[in-house]
């Protein structure tokens, strides 16, 4: 009885590393790094707002928490027209946009809460060249994405490059077949400022969390130690 | 001045006394601080493990206060919820730190209240004359989990509706009235927006009223008895010349100074998740609920907080629906009749006889494995798994009328043994850090501070670790 359980302990472990996921790849993610987040904001409403609304955050706030000030955000970040206290939402109407796609293209206001970074990170950078597909392409990470790449023409195109495993075609890796208007680097940088936005996007207040904790966890040492002292005094005369 | 000054004060002074008086002619004040505060005698033997009921009501009391914050801005309308709750998260001042310190407040009510639990099952807390503590901390625990299940619906996220749509679907597989039940619960054929009222309802008053009033008889009934303790004797049956317990110390102001130094390590712990990792990995928030509910896509795993993983183990590791039911019905079942499946008269495990030990550590292992298994996808090789550990869970209770009453257990003393202090046990384990190292030559260090460099011991450390193995060793027997 004892070997079996011993046993069953000793492989529980490895059942647990045996069902991965597909290999992702990591992003820098720095939430101290305001100028990469304010380009990351800026990216947003470039290649994604058409579609992708980011109703849960106002300009007014990203103004407050990135350090620009209003006019700046209106003039360089929101689109025309917007107001300052606005929720970012995208101009495109539901009904086309579902006819158009099937489907509406979700609010990405807590798209890093959902999915990791390091997915998003990969699922934008993992477009391919698929001619089976009604939009020409497929992602590594998504299989059968109903979004087209929008960042093509930065990036370039990418095509798969298949091996055999275990009798099934699989993708070994992807390459770059037709180079963009980014060289590999760059297009990289503009991947992780816009990930680091959608970080911040998907929790505001961690930028404030993280720099007040200290403080209640300092507080919370002294209150511990004062009430130790206490304790210490009340009990000299139990034994 | 300074006349007229002491006048002020003291005629202040007697309007105080004099109010008070006439509150107290009228009202038991001081008789009930004084029988369960500055008169009620608790064992002066409490250890690490008395902690936690303290801290469970600190728990509900930090529930309650940033529940009712939550609710000012909350919005129990299926088409308004998941947004309201970031509304709070985003737009109402300090509403970030009220959600996550209710999120995370759930969460480590479940952690006290299980390491509650185990402490009563160490010591024996449950046994005469101590049994309807027990169940009365049952029912706590049962309207507990009821709580915390209904409240999960309210953000409305994928794994809010999922979650309660598998739980609610159980009661379908009640026969005959199932189905009529689950419809009865819902408020219609899935869930909805009804649901998500009536549960809003039940979570903000019906539950927190119950749990409040049994909270009240939780510890009336233990006054009435008196604590238990680490030896698991009765202090009450040996008394000084003025009928105090000889072994007993007043919780007041005693027990509550050192309680305050628990709640402080608490507080600590408690802040560090709330501002550095308030998700915990996606175990306190989980990260498909921050997708809102939709009806018609399904996540691809659905599993309960944390929580609730032991008991659904159990009732996925059963194959038949309705007696998987009846198997997780039972695993809590069990727990309520824990006073008199055990018969054995000693009460504190330190006491007792080696199959009880020994059971109760594979029932511990149990435990944790099943919530392990809970938050796994349901693979061949797990269900088996979870099986095996089914039948051990209920294994330790069942088993327990059989072999109880001939344990060999060992003397108990009549009075309280002696508990270690923290500083105690500091001392011992610098006694042992300095068995397992070889000091080196002291050296002067960029600073200036002159620093004692240390070099492993590896006899040293295999002797510690063999008297590590030993007192393990007798523990158990």
């Amino acid at each position: 009885m004892k070997k079996i359980i011993y046993t069953l302990l000793l492989l529980l472990p490895i059942s647990v590393f045996a069902s991965g996921d597909i290999r992702l790849q990591s992003v820098d993610i720095d939430l101290s790094d305001f100028e990469a987040m304010q380009k990351g904001a800026k990216h947003y409403v470039n290649y994604c707002l058409g579609c992708h609304s980011l109703k849960h955050i106002r300009y007014k706030r990203i103004a407050i928490d990135l350090e620009i000030d209003e006019d700046t955000v209106l003039a360089e970040i929101a689109p025309e027209g917007a107001g300052i206290y606005e929720q970012m939402h995208t101009a495109m109407d539901k009904r086309d946009s579902s006819k158009w796609f099937g489907t509406t293209p979700p609010d990405l206001s807590l798209i890093a809460r959902s999915r990791e970074p390091d997915w998003i990170y990969s699922y934008l950078k993992g477009f391919y060249a698929d001619k089976s597909k009604p939009l020409g392409v497929n992602n590594t990470v998504f299989k059968d994405v109903g979004m087209p790449n929008m960042l093509w023409k930065l990036q370039g195109t990418q095509t798969p490059v298949f091996e055999t495993v275990e009798g099934q075609e699989v993708i070994a890796y992807i390459k770059l077949t037709e180079p963009g208007t980014l060289s590999p680097d760059e297009f990289d940088t503009m991947v992780t400022e816009l990930v680091n936005f959608l970080v911040y996007v998907g929790e505001p207040s961690q930028l404030k969390r993280k720099t007040m904790g200290k403080y209640v966890l300092l507080f919370f040492i002294i209150f511990t130690f004062i009430a130790y002292l206490l304790k210490k005094e009340y009990w000299k005369d139990i034994h | 001045m300074k006349n007229k000054m002491d006048a002020c004060t003291n005629s202040l002074k007697n309007s105080i006394n004099i109010s008070t008086d006439w509150v107290l002619k009228r009202f038991p004040m001081s008789k009930l601080w004084n029988d369960h505060m500055a008169q009620y005698y608790a064992p002066k033997n409490f250890n690490f493990w008395y902690f936690f009921g303290s801290l469970a009501l600190l728990i509900l009391v930090n529930q309650i206060i940033t529940g009712i914050l939550l609710t000012m801005n909350y919005k129990p309308d299926a088409a308004l919820a998941f947004d309201s709750v970031e509304y709070i998260m985003r737009d109402v001042n300090w509403g970030w730190l009220i959600r996550y310190m209710h999120s995370t407040g759930a969460s480590a009510f479940f952690i006290v209240i299980y390491l509650h639990m185990f402490r009563g099952m160490i010591y024996g807390s449950y046994k005469k004359p101590r049994e309807l503590v027990w169940i009365f901390g049952m029912l706590l625990f049962l309207c507990l989990m009821a709580e915390a299940f209904m409240g999960y619906l309210l953000p409305w996220g994928q794994m809010s509706y999922w979650g309660a749509q598998v739980i609610i679907s159980l009661f379908s597989a009640i026969p005959v009235i199932g189905e009529d039940l689950s419809l009865w619960i819902r408020g219609g054929y899935v869930i909805s927006d009804a649901t998500l009222n009536r549960f809003f309802a039940f979570h903000v008053i019906a539950i927190p009223l119950a749990l409040l009033i049994l909270v009240v008889l939780h510890i009336i009934a233990l006054h009435e008895v008196g604590s238990n303790n680490p030896d698991g004797i009765e202090i009450k049956e040996s008394k000084d010349p003025w009928g105090h317990p000889v072994d007993g110390i007043p919780f007041h102001p005693y027990y509550s100074v050192k309680d305050l130094v628990g709640v402080g390590v608490f507080l600590f712990f408690f802040a560090t998740i709330i501002f550095y990792m308030p998700e915990m990995g996606g175990y306190f928030l989980e990260h498909a609920n921050f997708i809102p509910a939709d009806p018609l896509k399904t996540p691809e795993h659905i599993a309960p907080l944390w929580y609730f993983t032991p008991f659904y183990a159990i009732l996925r590791a059963i194959p038949d629906k309705f007696m998987g039911v009846i198997a997780m019905g039972g695993a809590i079942v069990v727990l309520f009749l824990l006073p008199w499946l055990d018969r054995c008269k000693v009460k504190s495990i330190r006491y007792r006889g080696g199959i009880f030990k020994k059971a109760f550590v594979l029932f511990i292992i149990s435990f944790i494995v099943l919530g392990y298994l809970g938050t796994q996808p349901a693979t061949p090789g797990y269900t088996m798994l979870a099986r095996v550990f089914t039948a051990i869970y209920f294994g330790f209770f069942l088993l327990l009328p059989i072999y109880t009453p001939f344990e060999k257990t060992k003397p108990v003393p009549k009075k309280v043994t002696h508990e270690s202090s923290v500083e105690e046990d500091y001392t011992a384990l610098v006694e042992a850090f300095d068995k397992m190292t070889i000091k080196q030559e002291p050296v002067k260090t960029s600073w200036g501070a002159t620093i004692t460099p240390v070099k492993a011991n590896t006899a040293g450390i295999k002797q510690v670790l063999i008297q590590l193995a030993k007192k393990l060793k007798e523990s158990l027997d």
